[in-house]
């Protein structure tokens, strides 16, 4: 059966993948390849932390009795991403793929040390808490 | 697992990493001037005493410095452990950290008894205060993975090098009478290859992949190397303690075993570089790739050395070794991680404090250019060290340059990051 940890990590992998092309895309200053890029990549991101936030925190949080724990900092550092995401798409915008360039470093760093300590601690502890994990698994997958 | 450790709160305050980042340059510039005024007598021996005080000043005050604070910050993210009363502790690390370091320096380069003792104390504190804290954040952290269990057996090297070190201070400002050369053998390889080494291992199996998107490090290897690198070391450790022909055969073995261990490690590092999913020119990369090319050749030095006598007895030898690891090796991989850390965290706290958007993303704040000059000096410096070690006039003298050079470019890099941090903090 499908732990949290491997169906959850599986989407962050996936996400590092749409972020590197659109990386190296904008880096060759290909404008429509880097805007296709981010667009999917971003799309990606919003869909697996919408799963989060929508589903698994929740359940998380019901479970502990609590929403002041580990999810509320990982709430936090979700909208710490989306101003970059939004910061990012303004420099495609603007044809600055410099700009880009650095913002994307700069989310690079934040979105790693997140999903780490996702992988490393809050996932795990999800799984352990968590009594119906496929019933959780189901629910994210039927987000849209 | 307890909720108790998990809060997953990041970041302690800014002031916390930055002193020991902005103070550990000025070691290097520090260490590339005592070069620079000792000349060739630094390089007439390893046992020199400029060659001494000016190893420590980087050992000590950079690697040391950089490692432990970087510690400080990285434990709540990597480990999700909550350094307690961070800036007390900072304080009472840094500062003695900082004026031991001045004073052994100092005391081997002129050969001052004196300033030796009072280094002791010093460095026993820091050391002391900061071995207990990484300990207990450890202890309670709620992440068991191989960095952690890496940087477990690292600290428990720490100990044994501190606990040497502060030993042969004490026989050289004559409080002890210590047979050193066993000693000093015991100091350097615990220093080298066990704090340093499973340090450097132990955060490169999360940052290699996290921030250069390669594959992950194998199983195996998260699983077997850092144990067989610790065991190695202290089966050779105990060589000195067996009649001969048995310690010979056991120093051999294990040193061989050694030099197998991190040659692999470095090997399997550059392959997974090769394979990374992230192609942009990466500077990081750039200082992680010459750090593992030079701890290659110090590995095939060392092979070599147990092939040919001549060599091994050779004053190159261990000169050029040493600057191939601790030059080459470490500090590339440290002034790598550095430029990172230094631009994330600016960019971290600054976001915290300024409206959204209006913080410098981590390109403004350190730019790669500057960087990358850094780091052609840097690179240039290792053959001239290598050539200063074959031929100490007038090499000496280029490699100091380049050092004191690629110091101040350093310096500048992240005094310059610092003050954008200040500039900005003071108009939110």
């Amino acid at each position: 059966m499908q732990t949290i940890t491997e169906y959850l990590s599986a989407e962050h992998r996936h996400c590092d993948d749409l972020f590197a092309d659109a990386e190296a895309a904008a880096a060759a200053d290909d404008l429509d390849a880097a805007q296709a890029g981010f667009a999917a990549f971003h799309q990606g991101m919003e869909h697996h932390l919408s799963r989060e936030e929508n589903v698994m925190f929740p359940a998380f949080e019901h479970a502990m009795g609590s929403s002041m724990g580990p999810t509320s900092v990982m709430r936090m550092e979700h909208e710490q991403m989306r101003e970059l995401f939004a910061e990012m798409q303004a420099a495609l915008d603007a044809k600055d793929t410099s700009t880009y360039a650095g913002l994307a470093e700069t989310l690079l760093v934040l979105m790693q040390q997140h999903n780490f300590k996702e992988e490393q601690m809050l996932y795990q502890m999800a799984d352990r808490t968590l009594g119906d994990r496929e019933e959780i698994i189901r629910q994210m997958e039927a987000l849209p | 697992m307890s909720m108790a450790g998990l809060s997953l709160k990041q970041a302690p305050p800014i002031s916390v990493p930055f002193r020991f980042i902005l103070s550990a340059p000025l070691f290097l510039l520090l260490a590339a001037l005592a070069l620079l005024a000792a000349g060739p007598d630094a390089l007439e021996s390893r046992w020199s005493q400029p060659l001494l005080g000016i190893t420590h000043l980087i050992t000590l005050g950079y690697m040391s410095m950089v490692m432990s604070g970087a510690m400080l910050q990285l434990l709540p993210v990597l480990a999700g452990a909550q350094v307690p009363q961070p800036s007390l502790v900072a304080w009472i690390i840094h500062l003695p950290l900082f004026a031991g370091t001045l004073l052994l320096g100092g005391g081997l380069y002129f050969f001052a008894a004196a300033l030796v003792t009072l280094a002791i104390p010093l460095l026993a504190c820091a050391f002391a205060v900061f071995f207990a804290i990484a300990i207990y954040c450890l202890a309670r952290a709620p992440a068991r993975n191989a960095s952690t269990h890496a940087m477990l057996l690292a600290l428990a090297a720490l100990s044994l090098t501190v606990g040497l070190g502060l030993s042969l201070a004490a026989g050289v400002a004559g409080l002890l009478y210590l047979p050193m050369l066993p000693l000093v053998a015991l100091h350097v390889g615990w220093g080298l290859l066990g704090w340093t080494t499973l340090l450097v291992i132990g955060v490169a199996y999360q940052v290699v992949p996290m921030f250069q998107l390669t594959p992950p490090y194998p199983a195996t290897v998260t699983r077997w190397l850092g144990g067989t690198l610790f065991v190695l070391l202290l089966a050779w450790s105990c060589h000195l303690l067996l009649p001969e022909p048995a310690a010979g055969i056991l120093a051999i073995a294990a040193s061989c075993g050694l030099a197998a261990c991190i040659a692999a490690f470095a090997v399997i590092t550059l392959y997974l570089q090769q394979k990374r999913r992230r192609k942009v020119p990466d500077i990081t990369m750039q200082f992680w790739r010459t750090g593992l090319f030079s701890l290659l050749a110090a590995a095939m030095l060392w092979f070599a050395g147990q092939a040919s006598a001549a060599l091994a007895d050779s004053t190159f030898y261990a000169l050029a070794l040493g600057m191939l690891f601790i030059i080459g090796f470490v500090l590339s991989v440290i002034h790598g991680m550095l430029y990172k850390i230094t631009s994330f965290l600016i960019w971290f706290h600054l976001q915290g404090k300024l409206p959204p958007g209006k913080a410098p993303h981590m390109k403004n704040i350190i730019p790669d250019q500057a960087a990358r000059w850094h780091w052609r000096i840097h690179l240039a410096s290792l053959p001239l060290c290598i050539a200063s070690a074959m031929w100490p006039m007038p090499w000496v003298y280029v490699a100091g340059c380049a050092l004191l050079l690629g110091g101040i470019l350093l310096l500048a890099n992240l005094y310059r990051a610092w003050n954008i941090y200040l500039r900005a903090a003071a108009l939110a």
